[in-house]
C-alpha cells in the first residue's frame, strides 16, 4: 500500500464514515477528512521536489478480477501529480464554501463531495483503462446529484442533461476499451502503449479513426469542446457554488486530461489526421466561447462561456504536438482549475449577499466591500494573463507552441486573449464600480474570515504560478516529452510499415 | 431389458433433491392451507423459506451427470440456474409476505404456487430432452398464470392472468409444434442426439429442420419477451401483483433463457449461420422496442416493465454472440438483472401502498427524504439498471458487449451502447423525482418497512454490488458452467 492508495481511498472511507455520523456533525468530519486527504497528498510531491522522474511512482498493481484480466493499477506521474493535488486542494475549499449556503440535507451534501473526490483522484492515476472507465463513470454520480438536490431552479433539467451528454460520450469509450482489450489481451495501459510502440500491434488506419474517435467524443464532451459544449452553461449556471467549483477545476480537466494521455499516445497516426479539424473546433470555441460571455447577462454564465473559451486554448495546445505546446495546456489546465475555480467561489459570495447571479443586480460593491473588490480584481486579471499572475504562462506557452506549428492558428488564438480582457473587465466595471444602491450596501458586508480562508490559497496559487513557474513545469515538462516522443515515433514506424509492405507487394509482383 | 433399467436410482432422485424438496413442501402447504381457519394467519410463508433454504445446498452440491435415462442432465449450467431461480424464490418470498398481509389476501397458496412454478423452472434448466422443457415450461407457467391473477377481486390483476394465459398458451403451442417438428427431421427429442443428426453424414433436410428452429425461437421468444413478440409482457407486468412481477421479470426469463442456450447454442450450433441473423434482428428490436416504449412511460411498473424488455434485448446480444463467452456473458447477466430488478420491484412494491396506488413516477417525489435508507437502494438499482459501474448491471453489459465484439458484432455493439446510454434517461426520471423534487402528501403516511421487505431489499442490493465488485464471484462459476 502505497501514499497514493491512502490519499485514493480515505475520501472513500471518509464518505462511508458520513454515512454512518449524526448530521449535526457531518460538515465538520468532512472538513477534516478532506483536509487530511489534502496534507496526506503533500507527501506526492517527495519524489517530484528534487528531481524529475518520467515513469510511474507510487505504483500499486494487484488484480482485481479474475478474468477478464482488470487489475488495480494505479500509479503516478508528472501529469497526474498535479490535477490530483488540484482535486486535494479544492475539495477542502469546495466543502469551505458551502459551509453556510448548504442548508438541507447536509449530510449526503458532504458525502457526495467526498465520494466525488474519490472518483477524480481514481480517474486521474488509473493505468488500467478499465478502472478509468470505472472512476470515469463513478464521478459522474455524485456530480449529477450536487447539481440535481442542491441546485438553482432549472436543477434538474442541467444535472439530466449533464449526466445524459456524459454517459452517452462515455458508453463509446467503453466499446472502445473493449475493443483493445479484444485485440491486445489487456486493459493495462502501459502494456497496450508498449505494445502499439515495439509495433506489435497495428490498426489499419479506418478502424484507428474509428476508436480514436469513440475516445476522443468522450474526452471532447468532458471538456468540453464546442460544439458539444451546451451542456456547460446549464450546469455551471444551475450548480450550486461548491459544485460548479468542483466542476470547472477538477471534472472538466478528467477530459483533457484524457486526450492528453490517452488520445495522443494510443493514437497517434488518428491524432494527427484529425488534429487540424480538432484545431479548428478549438479556435472556434475559443472565440465564440469570448464572444457569447461578453454578452452573458447571468455572472455565472459568463463565466461558464469563459471556461468554454479557455479550455479551447488547452486542446489548441494539445493539438499542436509542440513541447511548448503541450506543457502550456497542462498548466493552463492547472490555471483554469486556479483562476476559474476562484471566479466561481466569488461569484457564489456575490450571491450568497444578494441572491441574485444578474450582473444587472449589483453595481458599485467595491465601495461596501472593498476586500472583495481586491480579491475579485487579482482573479480577473490572473483570469485575463496579465504578466506574473499564472494564465499569462500558460496562454503564453500555448500560443508559442501554436505558432511554431502555424502562424495563422496562433493568430486566430490570440484575439481570444483579447476578448477575455473585454468581458471580465466590463463584469468587473458593471459589478464592482459606480455607485452602490441603498440596499445593495446594505446587504454587502465585506469578506468574513471563512471566506478569507477559502479564497486566499488561491490567490496565493495565482501569484505563485506566476511568478514562479519552475516549481511546476520541469515535472510536466519531462511527461509531456515522453508523450511527444511516443506520438513521434510511432507515426514514423508506422509510415514506415506500409512503405515496406508495398515494397514487398511490388517485388511479389514482378 | 429388464424392468430395473428403467426404475429411478439413488443417484437419479439425489440430482433431483431440489425439486422434490420443493414439490414436498408446496404440496404440504397446499394440505395445510385445507384445514387453516379463515382469518388466521399462515405460516406457509416460513415454510417456503426453509424448502428454498434446504433446495440451496441441494441444488448447489448436487453431482454433475444424467438423471432418469438423460431426460435431464445435471451440468454447471443447469446448477447455475437452478441455484439462481432458488435464490430468485427465496428473495420474492422474502419481499410478498409484507405485501400479502397488506393487502389482506395472505394464504399458502401463493407460497405453494411459488413453489410449484420455481420446480417447474428447475426442470426447465436441467432438462435434455424437449419434451421434458415443455413439461418444464407448463409446470412453471401454469402456477404463473394464477399468480398474475393472485387478486381476484382487482380487474387490472384479472385482466393480467387472462393475457398471460391466452398469449402464454399460445407460444406453448409454437413450441411444441415445433418439438413435432423437430422429431420429425432428426428422429429425436434428446438434444444431444439432435445434434449429433445434425453433423452425421446424412443430416436432415434444412427445410425441416429451419421450420422447427424457428418455432421453437418463437415460442421461447413469447416467454422471454422479445420483440416482435413482447406485446404482452408490459400489460402482465403492470397488472400482476408487484412482487409477482418481479418473479415473472426475473425467474421464467431466466429459465427461458437457460433453455434458449442449451437448444440453439447447444443442439442446433451446427447450423448457427442460419439462426444467428433471426438472433441479431431480435436483439436489436428488442432493445430498440423495449428502451423507446419505456421513455414514454408514467407508470413505474410499466417503466420497468419496459426496462424488463429491454434488458431481454441485451441478453440476446450475448445469445447471437454465439460462444462460450457469450453463454457466460449471459448468465452473469441474468444473474446480475435478478437482484437488481427483485430489488426494485421490492422498493416499488413497499411504496405503492395497499391496493397500489402509488405507481406513478410522480408518486414518488421525496422518497429521498422520507425514507432516506430504502430511497438509496432504489438508487444502487437503478444505477445497476443504466450500467454504472461498481453495480453487477455494469459488469454483466461489459460482458455481453465484450463477448459480441469477440463475434465480430460490431454495429450491434455500438447500438446496444447507444440504447444503453437512451435508457439512463428514464431511470434517471425516478432518480429525479425521488431526490430533486419536495416530497408529496403521498410519502407523508408511509407506514415502516416490514423485516422481511427489508431483508429481500438489503440483500438485492447487496448482491447488486456484491456481483459489481466482485463479479468473479459468479463469472468464473458461468464460465465453468457455459456451453462450449
Amino acid at each position: 500500500m502505497t501514499l497514493l492508495d491512502i490519499v485514493l481511498f480515505l475520501p472513500l472511507a471518509g464518505f462511508l464514515l458520513l454515512l454512518i455520523l449524526p448530521k449535526q456533525s457531518s460538515r465538520m468530519a468532512a472538513m477534516v477528512i478532506s483536509l487530511a486527504v489534502f496534507i496526506v497528498s503533500l507527501g506526492l510531491l517527495m519524489p517530484y521536489w528534487f528531481q524529475y522522474p518520467s515513469g510511474h511512482t507510487f505504483s500499486t498493481d494487484i488484480q482485481w478480477i479474475s478474468y477478464p484480466p482488470i487489475r488495480y493499477h494505479v500509479a503516478l506521474d508528472g501529469l497526474s501529480l498535479w490535477l490530483v493535488l488540484l482535486s486535494t486542494l479544492l475539495t477542502p475549499i469546495a466543502a469551505l464554501v458551502s459551509w453556510n449556503y448548504i442548508d438541507k440535507r447536509v449530510k449526503e451534501y458532504y458525502a457526495f463531495l467526498l465520494l466525488l473526490e474519490f472518483g477524480v483522484i481514481g480517474v486521474f492515476i488509473s493505468v488500467d483503462l478499465f478502472l478509468f472507465y470505472v472512476f470515469w463513470e463513478v464521478s459522474l454520480v455524485p456530480m449529477y446529484f450536487l447539481i440535481g438536490i442542491w441546485g438553482h431552479e432549472r436543477r434538474i433539467y442541467a444535472a439530466v442533461k449533464f449526466f445524459l451528454f456524459t454517459m452517452a460520450g462515455s458508453v463509446l469509450m467503453l466499446g472502445a476499451i473493449i475493443f483493445l482489450y479484444n485485440r491486445t489481451g489487456t486493459f493495462d495501459y502501459g502494456q497496450i502503449q508498449g505494445m502499439i510502440q515495439t509495433g506489435s500491434l497495428v490498426f489499419d488506419p479506418r478502424t484507428e479513426l474509428l476508436l480514436f474517435l469513440a475516445f476522443f467524443i468522450a474526452f471532447a464532451i468532458k471538456v468540453p469542446l464546442f460544439p458539444l459544449h451546451t451542456w456547460l452553461p446549464d450546469a455551471h449556471v444551475e450548480a450550486p457554488t461548491a459544485g460548479s467549483l468542483m466542476l470547472a477545476s477538477v471534472m472538466l480537466k478528467m477530459g483533457t486530461y484524457g486526450l492528453l494521455r490517452f488520445c495522443l499516445t494510443l493514437f497517434p497516426d488518428a491524432a494527427h489526421r484529425c488534429a487540424p479539424w480538432i484545431v479548428a473546433l478549438a479556435i472556434v470555441g475559443i472565440i465564440y466561447g469570448a464572444l457569447v460571455a461578453l454578452v452573458q447577462p447571468n455572472m455565472k454564465k459568463l463565466v461558464a462561456y469563459s471556461s468554454v473559451s479557455h479550455l479551447g486554448f488547452v486542446v489548441l495546445g494539445i493539438f499542436t504536438f509542440t513541447q511548448q505546446g503541450l506543457d502550456g495546456a497542462v498548466y493552463q489546465m492547472l490555471n483554469h482549475g486556479i483562476s476559474t475555480g476562484a471566479l466561481f467561489i466569488l461569484v457564489g459570495f456575490l450571491y450568497e449577499r444578494r441572491h441574485s447571479l444578474e450582473i444587472s443586480a449589483y453595481g458599485g460593491v467595491a465601495t461596501p466591500a472593498p476586500n472583495l473588490a481586491i480579491i475579485f480584481l487579482i482573479t480577473t486579471l490572473a483570469s485575463i494573463g496579465l504578466p506574473t499572475l499564472n494564465n499569462f504562462v500558460g496562454e503564453y506557452l500555448v500560443l508559442q507552441g501554436t505558432a511554431s506549428a502555424n502562424f495563422g492558428w496562433a493568430v486566430f488564438a490570440s484575439m481570444g486573449v483579447i476578448f477575455s480582457a473585454c468581458y471580465m473587465l466590463w463584469l468587473y466595471q458593471r459589478t464592482f464600480f459606480g455607485r452602490a444602491s441603498e440596499s445593495l450596501s446594505h446587504h454587502m458586508p465585506d469578506l468574513t474570515t471563512r471566506e478569507w480562508a477559502a479564497i486566499v490559497p488561491l490567490v496565493i496559487l495565482m501569484v505563485w504560478m506566476g511568478s514562479f513557474a519552475q516549481t511546476f513545469l520541469p515535472s510536466i515538462s519531462v511527461q509531456n516529452t515522453a508523450i511527444l516522443e511516443q506520438t513521434k515515433k510511432l507515426r514514423v514506424e508506422r509510415v514506415a510499415i506500409p512503405a515496406r509492405q508495398t515494397a514487398e507487394v511490388s517485388r511479389a509482383n514482378r | 431389458m429388464p424392468i430395473a433399467n428403467f426404475l429411478p436410482t439413488n443417484a437419479d432422485y439425489a440430482r433431483f433433491l431440489p425439486e422434490l424438496i420443493l414439490t414436498l413442501a408446496g404440496v404440504l402447504i397446499m394440505f395445510f392451507e385445507a384445514f387453516r381457519t379463515e382469518g388466521k394467519s399462515t405460516n406457509a410463508g416460513l415454510l417456503a423459506i426453509l424448502a428454498l433454504v434446504l433446495a440451496l445446498p441441494a441444488a448447489l452440491l448436487a453431482k454433475d451427470g444424467a438423471a432418469f435415462q438423460g431426460m435431464l442432465v445435471i451440468d454447471g449450467m443447469g446448477t447455475f440456474f437452478r441455484t439462481l431461480v432458488i435464490v430468485v424464490g427465496l428473495l420474492v418470498v422474502f419481499s410478498s409476505t409484507d405485501y400479502l398481509r397488506r393487502e389482506n389476501q395472505e394464504s399458502g397458496e401463493y407460497y405453494a404456487l411459488i413453489l410449484f412454478s420455481i420446480v417447474g423452472q428447475c426442470v426447465m434448466v436441467t432438462a435434455n430432452e424437449l419434451v421434458m422443457i415443455f413439461i418444464g415450461l407448463e409446470i412453471s407457467s401454469i402456477a404463473s398464470y394464477i399468480l398474475a391473477g393472485y387478486l381476484r377481486d382487482d380487474a387490472r390483476n384479472n385482466e393480467a392472468a387472462l393475457k398471460y394465459f391466452l398469449l402464454g398458451s399460445f407460444a406453448t403451442a409454437f413450441l411444441l409444434y415445433g418439438v413435432a417438428w423437430m422429431y420429425g427431421a432428426t428422429g429425436s427429442t434428446n438434444l444431444t442426439a439432435i445434434r449429433s443428426s445434425l453433423i452425421s453424414g446424412a443430416p436432415p433436410p434444412e427445410a425441416l429442420i429451419g421450420v422447427a428452429a424457428a418455432l421453437i425461437f418463437v415460442g421461447l421468444a413469447f416467454k422471454i419477451s422479445a420483440a416482435p413478440f413482447q406485446g404482452w409482457a408490459p400489460d402482465v407486468y403492470q397488472g400482476a401483483p408487484a412482487p409477482v412481477s418481479a418473479f415473472l421479470t426475473v425467474g421464467p426469463k431466466a429459465a427461458a433463457f437457460a433453455v434458449l442456450l442449451r437448444i440453439f447454442l447447444g443442439s442446433l450450433e451446427p447450423i448457427a449461420s442460419r439462426w444467428e441473423p433471426a438472433v441479431w434482428v431480435c436483439a436489436l428490436a428488442t432493445m430498440v422496442v423495449g428502451n423507446f416504449a419505456a421513455i414514454m412511460q408514467s407508470n413505474i411498473k410499466r417503466l420497468l416493465a419496459y426496462s424488463s424488455i429491454a434488458h431481454a434485448g441485451y441478453v440476446l446480444v450475448a445469445v447471437a454472440a454465439n460462444s462460450g463467452t457469450g453463454s457466460a456473458a449471459a448468465m452473469f447477466y441474468l444473474a446480475a438483472y435478478a437482484f437488481t430488478n427483485i430489488g426494485a420491484f421490492a422498493v416499488v412494491t413497499y411504496f405503492s401502498r395497499k391496493g397500489e396506488r402509488y405507481v406513478s413516477v410522480d408518486d414518488f417525489a421525496g422518497l429521498a427524504q422520507r425514507q432516506p435508507g430504502m430511497a438509496a437502494m432504489l438508487t444502487i438499482f437503478l444505477l445497476s439498471l443504466i450500467g454504472v459501474p461498481l453495480t453487477g448491471g455494469f459488469f454483466g453489459k461489459f460482458y455481453i458487449f465484450k463477448a459480441a465484439l469477440d463475434a465480430k458484432l460490431v454495429w450491434l455493439t455500438v447500438i446496444g451502447l447507444l440504447n444503453s446510454a437512451v435508457a439512463a434517461y428514464y431511470y434517471l426520471r425516478i432518480l429525479v423525482v425521488m431526490y430533486f423534487r419536495e416530497p408529496g402528501e403521498s410519502v407523508e403516511t408511509l407506514p415502516p418497512a416490514g423485516a422481511l421487505l427489508q431483508i429481500a431489499v438489503y440483500g438485492s442490493a447487496v448482491g447488486t454490488l456484491l456481483l459489481g465488485v466482485f463479479p468473479s464471484l459468479v463469472l468464473d462459476f458461468a464460465n465453468r458452467a457455459a456451453i462450449r
